[in-house]
C-alpha cells in the first residue's frame, strides 16, 4: 500500500465526495441561487442525489470502480480504513435512493423547507455510506456518529413541538448510551488482538488459540453487538423505535427506518461475516444472535396487531422487518447475506414509498391514525394504489419485491439447515398479513366524512412515489438481476 | 419460438387490469367492456388450447413431461434456478377452459354493478389471471406465486363489493386460511428443493417435470406429502380445515363467489393431486386411505349441514364443501376411475355451483333476501332461474343424463375398487376392510343432497307468491338469460356426450395414476398393528428432526 493517495483512492470516496459537494452547495442555496420558492432546495437536494447516483453507476459500470475481481487487498483503501467493493456499492445505491425519494417527498411539508433539514439529511446519508465502506473499527465508529449526530438532530427537527424533541432527546440519549457500550466492546476487542482492522483481527483469531480470551471475547462480542442491534432496532434495543418514529417528522422517519437500519445491517454484517468477534460463530454469540431474530420477528408482528397509529405500526413492522433481515445474517452463507441485501434494498422502495403517502395524507389531514386512512381510495385512488403495493411488499406476497426478498430469505435458512427458523418467520408473515391487511381493508372499505375532498398529491411527490412502485413491481416480478448483484456483492464478507 | 397461448391466457388479464386502472373516472362503466374483451379473448384461446390438446392426446403409458403440450421456458432467477415454465397437460386445459368459461359467466352477471366498477374488475382481472396461471404453471415456484396472487385479490373484493354483514370477517379468515395452507405447502417445496435423491445431490430446481420423475426418499415422501396436500387441501374445502369456505361465499359479491366455488377451490384440489400426489406417490399411498375418510366426512357432514341452512348462499357453500369432498374422495380411490371421476367433477361442479351462484344473485338483487323462508314464488317473477336451478340440482344429485352422474359414478366406483388394494398403511388401516363401506355411505350422502336441494327448489321457487311483497321485482335481464343458459347447456352436453371430456382428462390423470401404481408395488410398509405404524411413523419423525438439527 503506498503512502501517496492516488486517484483510485479518491475514486474510491468518490460518491462520498459527490455528495460533500451537493451538501456545500444546499448549504450556500440561498446565496447561490435566489429561490423562488422554498421547496427548491428539496428539488435542489433531489438532483445532486440523482447525480451522485449517475456518478456511481457509471464508475461501477464504464470503469470498473469497484471492480467485483478485486481481492481483498485490492479494494482496500485509505489505509484499509474502507473497503470499496460490491457491498459498499450495493449499500449507496440504497442510501442514495432514500435520499432521493426522501427528498422528493419531504418537499411538499411546510415545515421542513429549510435548508438545515436537507444539508443534516446529506451529512447523515455520507455517514451511512461511510458506515457501509468502512473495515476499521475507528472508521465504522466516526461513520456511524457522523451519521447519528445527523439523525439525532433530524428527530428532533419540528423545534416547537413536544413530540419531536422528544423523539430527539430519546432518540440522542438511547443512541449515546448504546453506542458508548459498542465503544467500550471495540475497546476490548483491541485489547485482546492489538488491532482495528476487522479483516485483520478475524485472521488473528483464526490463526491463533483463543481458549484464554474466550470469555473475555465474548463480552466484547455482545456489547458490540448492542450498538449494532439499536440501529437496526433489534429487540431488545427496539425501544426507542415507535417513539422516535411516531415522534420525528414522518419525511425522516422513512428515511432513519430504512437507510439507517441498513446502514446498521451493513456494519454488523461486515464485522460478523469477517470473524472480527471471534471463532465463536457457531457457539453462544450465534445462538444469542437466533434468539434475538426470533424474538425480534414475535414481538414487532405481534405488538403492531395492537397500533392505532400508523406510524407505530410501521415501527413495529420494522422492528419485525429486521428480525427476517437478521435471519439471512445467521445463516452464516453467502445465500443468505445476499438475501439480506436484497431484502433491505426492497426495503427501501417499500418503506419509503408506505412513508410517503403517509407523508401526504397527514399533510392534507393533520394526523397520522389508521383511521385517517379510512376512505383513502375515494380521496386519492393513486395514494391507495401505492399503499396497496407497500403494503402488500411488506407483508410479501406477489408480484411485489417483499415476496422475493422473503423467499430468499427463508430458502437460505433452509438451505442451511435452519429450516425451523424459516418456519418461524413464515408464520410471523402471517401475523403481520394481519395489520398489513387491515390498512387496505380501511383504505378501501371504510369512509370518512370527507370522501369528497381529494388529497392534492404534488408532481414531486407524484414521481417520487411512482418511482418507489416501479421498483416494488420490477424487483418482484424480475428479482434475478437484482439478486444476482446482492449475491455476488454478498461473496465480499467472506473474502476476508 | 411458437405463439405463447398459455402466457397470453394467464398474464393478458394483467394487462387488462392495468389498462381498467387507467380509464378516467368519469368514463368507469367502460371498464366491463374492457373486462368483457379480456374474458373474451381468454375464452377464444383456451379453447383452443383445449381443442388443440384433445387432438394431440398423449399415448398411454407416456411420462408426464411428455404429456405436456403448450410449452413456454424462460429464465427467471437464474441464481437458484427458478424458472418461468408453463404447459398444459388433459387436465389442466379442461381447468384452464373452466376459468376462462367461469370468468367469462363472473364479468356478465356483475354487468350493472355500481361501486367503483373500475377497481372492481381490475381485482377480478387479477383473480383469474392468478388462477389461470397456477393451472398452467409448470413450476413449483411460479405455481406458488401465481396462487398467492390469486388470493389477495380474493380479499378486496370480498371486503369491499361483498355483504356488509361478515364481509369484513370472512374475507380476513379466508385469506389467513388459505395463505397459511399455501406456505406450509411452501416449506415442504424447499425441503424438495433441498432433498438429496436417490442417495445424490439435492435437485435444486422447482421445475416439476423433473421433480414427477425423481424418487424422493420414503421417509421424506411420508413426512411432507401430508403438508403438501394439506396446505393445498384447505383450498379445497377438506374436512377440517373446510370453514373459511362457506362463509367466504356468503359474503363474496356474486362474481365472485362464482369464481370462488367455481374455480378456485378446484384450484386447491388441482394443487393438491399435481404437487402433492404426483410428486410424491409413495406418500399418497401411504396417507391417502386415511384421507379418505376425511373426504367421507366433507361429503355426508357438508351435505347434513347443508341441509340446516336458511340462507340459500350457505347452503350452496356447504353443498360444495361436500362436493368438493368427493373431488378428494376420488384421488383417495387411487384408481384411474376415481381421478376421472375427480376430474370430471371438478369442471360439472365448477359449472353448476356458479350456475347456482348465478342464480342466488339474480334473486338476492331482485328481493334482497337470501332466506329461503320468506322467498317463496319465485317461478312467477323470474321463470328462466326456476329451470337453472333445477338442472343445477339434478347435476348436483348426480342425475343420469346430466354431469354430475358422469363424475360421480366414477368415484363412487373407484372408492368401491379400493376392496382390491392390499396396504397397511398409516395407522393399520387396511384400505380393503373399508373402502367398499366408504363407498356406500357416500351414495347415501347423496339421497341428503337431493333432500336438501328439493327443499330449497320448493321453498323458494314455487309456493304462494306474493305480488304485492315483491312489487318492485324486474324481470331478468338478456345477459342474465345467456348466462343461465349457457352454464345449463354445458352441464347437460358433459352428461349427455361425456367424450368432449372424459378423454382429456383421463389423459391428464394416467401418468398420475401410473405412478400411484408403481409406489403400491414398490411400496414397503410396516404392516400389522395400529402402534406398530405409529410407532415406525414417529421414528422416521424423530430421525428427520434430528437430522435436521444436527445439521444446523
Amino acid at each position: 500500500m503506498s503512502p501517496n493517495i492516488t486517484m483510485s483512492w479518491v475514486l474510491a470516496l468518490a460518491p462520498e465526495i459527490g455528495l460533500l459537494v451537493v451538501l456545500f452547495c444546499v448549504l450556500i442555496f440561498d446565496k447561490l441561487f435566489k429561490p423562488s420558492s422554498p421547496r427548491q432546495v428539496g428539488l435542489f437536494t433531489a438532483w445532486g442525489g440523482v447525480a451522485v447516483l449517475a456518478l456511481t453507476i457509471v464508475l461501477y459500470w464504464l470503469f470498473s470502480e469497484p471492480d467485483p475481481l478485486w481481492t481483498l487487498s485490492e479494494s482496500a483503501f485509505w489505509g484499509g480504513m474502507i473497503r470499496n467493493d460490491l457491498v459498499t456499492l450495493v449499500f449507496r445505491l440504497m442510501f442514495l435512493s432514500a435520499l432521493i425519494l426522501t427528498a422528493l417527498l419531504s418537499m411538499d411539508v411546510p415545515r421542513l423547507q429549510k435548508i438545515e433539514y436537507y444539508a443534516l439529511l446529506i451529512t447523515a446519508t455520507i455517514g451511512f455510506s461511510l458506515m457501509a465502506a468502512s473495515t476499521d473499527l475507528i472508521m465504522i465508529y466516526v461513520a456511524l456518529e457522523t451519521a447519528s449526530i445527523s439523525s439525532y438532530l433530524l428527530a428532533g427537527f419540528y423545534s416547537g413541538e413536544g413530540r419531536s424533541s422528544e423523539a430527539g432527546m430519546k432518540y440522542f440519549v438511547y443512541g449515546a448510551f448504546t453506542t458508548a457500550v459498542m465503544l467500550y466492546g471495540m475497546s476490548l476487542l483491541y485489547g485482546i488482538t492489538g488491532q482495528t482492522n476487522i479483516y485483520v483481527i478475524g485472521s488473528v483469531f483464526s490463526g491463533e488459540q483463543t481458549a484464554g480470551v474466550e470469555p473475555l471475547l465474548l463480552l466484547a462480542a455482545v456489547l458490540v453487538v448492542v450498538g449494532f442491534a439499536f440501529k437496526t432496532s433489534i429487540v431488545p434495543y427496539h425501544f426507542w423505535a415507535p417513539d422516535v418514529y411516531e415522534g420525528a417528522p414522518t419525511p425522516f422517519t422513512g428515511f432513519l427506518s430504512t437507510a439507517s437500519k441498513a446502514a446498521g445491517f451493513a456494519v454488523f454484517l461486515r464485522v460478523f461475516l469477517a470473524g472480527a468477534l471471534g471463532p465463536v460463530v457457531q457457539g453462544e454469540w450465534w445462538a444469542m444472535l437466533v434468539a434475538m431474530c426470533i424474538i425480534t420477528m414475535l414481538l414487532g408482528n405481534f405488538v403492531a396487531i395492537y397500533q392505532t397509529n400508523i406510524k407505530r405500526l410501521l415501527a413495529y413492522s420494522s422492528i419485525a422487518q429486521a428480525g427476517y433481515a437478521l435471519i439471512g445474517l445467521v445463516t452464516l452463507t453467502q445465500d443468505g447475506s445476499g438475501a439480506t441485501l436484497f431484502y433491505l434494498l426492497m426495503y427501501v422502495f417499500t418503506n419509503i414509498a408506505a412513508f410517503g403517502v403517509i407523508i401526504l395524507v397527514s399533510n392534507a389531514t393533520g394526523a397520522d391514525e389508521i383511521k385517517d386512512l379510512n376512505g383513502l381510495n375515494r380521496r386519492s385512488p393513486f395514494l391507495a394504489l401505492v399503499m396497496l403495493f407497500a403494503v402488500l411488499s411488506l407483508g410479501g406476497i406477489p408480484p411485489t419485491a417483499g415476496f422475493f426478498g422473503k423467499f430468499f430469505l427463508f430458502k437460505a435458512a433452509v438451505d442451511a439447515g435452519l429450516w425451523w427458523l424459516a418456519a418461524v418467520g413464515i408464520l410471523m408473515a402471517f401475523v403481520g398479513l394481519y395489520y398489513y391487511l387491515s390498512i387496505i381493508k380501511v383504505m378501501y372499505l371504510y369512509r370518512s366524512e370527507q370522501d369528497d375532498v381529494a388529497i392534492p398529491v404534488s408532481r414531486a411527490a407524484q414521481v417520487g412515489l411512482a418511482i418507489a412502485v416501479a421498483f416494488i413491481i420490477y424487483l418482484g416480478v424480475s428479482a434475478g438481476s437484482a439478486f444476482d448483484l446482492t449475491r455476488d456483492a454478498a461473496a465480499a464478507f467472506f473474502s476476508g | 419460438m411458437d405463439f405463447p397461448y398459455l402466457s397470453i391466457i394467464a398474464l393478458s388479464p394483467i394487462l387488462f387490469a392495468v389498462l381498467i386502472l387507467m380509464l378516467p373516472k368519469e368514463r368507469g362503466e367502460n371498464a366491463r367492456m374492457l373486462g368483457l374483451a379480456a374474458m373474451v379473448l381468454g375464452l377464444v384461446l383456451s379453447l383452443y388450447v383445449y381443442i388443440a390438446t384433445y387432438q394431440s392426446l398423449p399415448e398411454a403409458g407416456a411420462p408426464w413431461a411428455e404429456s405436456l403440450r403448450f410449452v413456454e421456458e424462460h429464465s427467471w432467477v437464474p441464481a437458484l434456478d427458478l424458472n418461468y415454465i408453463v404447459g398444459v397437460d388433459g387436465l389442466s386445459a379442461t381447468l384452464v377452459l373452466l376459468t376462462s368459461i367461469v370468468g367469462l359467466g363472473g364479468v356478465l352477471v356483475s354487468w350493472s354493478i355500481e361501486d367503483r366498477p373500475r377497481e372492481f374488475y381490475a381485482f377480478f382481472m387479477l383473480l383469474v389471471a392468478g388462477v389461470h396461471g397456477v393451472f398452467v404453471a409448470v413450476d413449483a415456484f411460479l405455481l406458488f406465486f401465481f396462487y398467492e396472487l390469486a388470493v389477495l385479490p380474493m380479499y378486496v373484493l370480498i371486503v369491499v363489493w361483498g355483504w356488509k354483514v361478515s364481509r369484513e370477517y370472512a374475507a380476513m379468515k379466508l385469506t389467513l386460511y388459505l395463505l397459511i395452507g399455501s406456505f406450509v405447502s411452501f416449506i415442504a417445496f424447499l425441503v424438495l428443493y433441498f432433498t438429496p435423491v436417490d442417495g445424490g445431490a439435492p435437485l435444486r430446481t422447482f421445475d416439476l417435470r423433473i421433480w414427477s420423475e425423481a424418487s424422493f426418499a420414503f421417509n421424506i415422501q411420508i413426512i411432507w406429502f401430508m403438508p403438501l396436500f394439506l396446505g393445498f387441501g384447505v383450498l379445497a374445502g377438506l374436512w377440517p380445515f373446510h370453514n373459511w369456505s362457506p362463509d367466504g361465499h356468503v359474503a363474496a359479491p356474486t362474481a365472485v363467489s362464482m369464481i370462488h366455488a367455481g374455480v378456485l377451490m378446484k384450484l386447491g384440489a388441482y394443487a393438491a393431486m399435481r404437487v402433492g400426489i404426483q410428486l410424491l406417490p409413495e406418500g399418497a399411498v401411504y396417507w391417502l386411505p386415511f384421507i379418505l375418510l376425511l373426504t367421507l366426512v366433507n361429503v355426508v357432514y357438508g351435505a347434513f349441514i347443508a341441509m340446516r341452512q336458511k340462507d340459500m348462499k350457505y347452503l350452496i357453500g356447504y353443498s360444495s364443501v361436500s362436493h368438493m369432498g368427493l373431488v378428494s374422495m376420488g384421488f383417495a380411490a387411487l384408481t384411474i376411475a376415481g381421478f376421472t371421476g375427480a376430474g370430471i367433477q371438478m369442471v360439472s361442479h365448477g359449472i353448476m355451483t356458479a350456475l347456482f351462484f348465478s342464480v342466488v344473485g339474480m334473486i338476492y338483487d331482485r328481493a334482497h333476501t337470501r332466506d329461503m323462508d320468506e322467498l317463496s314464488g319465485m317461478r312467477r317473477a323470474l321463470p328462466w332461474t326456476v329451470v337453472a336451478f333445477i338442472i343445477g340440482g339434478l347435476v348436483s344429485m348426480g342425475m343420469p343424463g346430466l354431469s354430475g352422474f358422469i363424475a360421480e359414478f366414477p368415484i363412487f366406483l373407484g372408492v368401491w375398487n379400493g376392496n382390491s388394494l392390499d396396504l397397511n398403511a398409516v395407522f393399520g388401516l387396511n384400505p380393503s376392510n373399508y373402502y367398499g363401506l366408504v363407498a356406500i355411505i357416500s351414495v347415501l350422502g347423496i339421497i341428503i343432497t337431493a333432500g336438501y336441494v328439493l327443499r330449497a327448489i320448493q321453498s323458494v321457487f314455487f309456493g304462494e307468491y306474493d305480488a304485492e311483497k315483491w312489487h318492485d321485482m324486474r324481470p331478468l335481464m338478456g345477459i342474465d338469460k345467456l348466462v343461465l343458459v349457457g352454464f345449463s347447456v354445458i352441464l347437460i352436453v358433459i352428461g349427455v356426450y361425456p367424450a368432449v371430456i372424459a378423454p382429456i382428462v383421463t389423459s391428464g390423470m394416467e401418468p398420475v395414476v401410473e405412478r400411484l401404481n408403481v409406489a403400491q408395488q414398490a411400496a414397503q410398509f410396516h404392516g400389522g398393528t395400529l402402534a406398530g405404524s405409529a410407532q415406525h411413523l414417529l421414528e422416521i419423525v424423530a430421525a428427520n428432526l434430528s437430522s435436521w438439527l444436527g445439521g444446523a
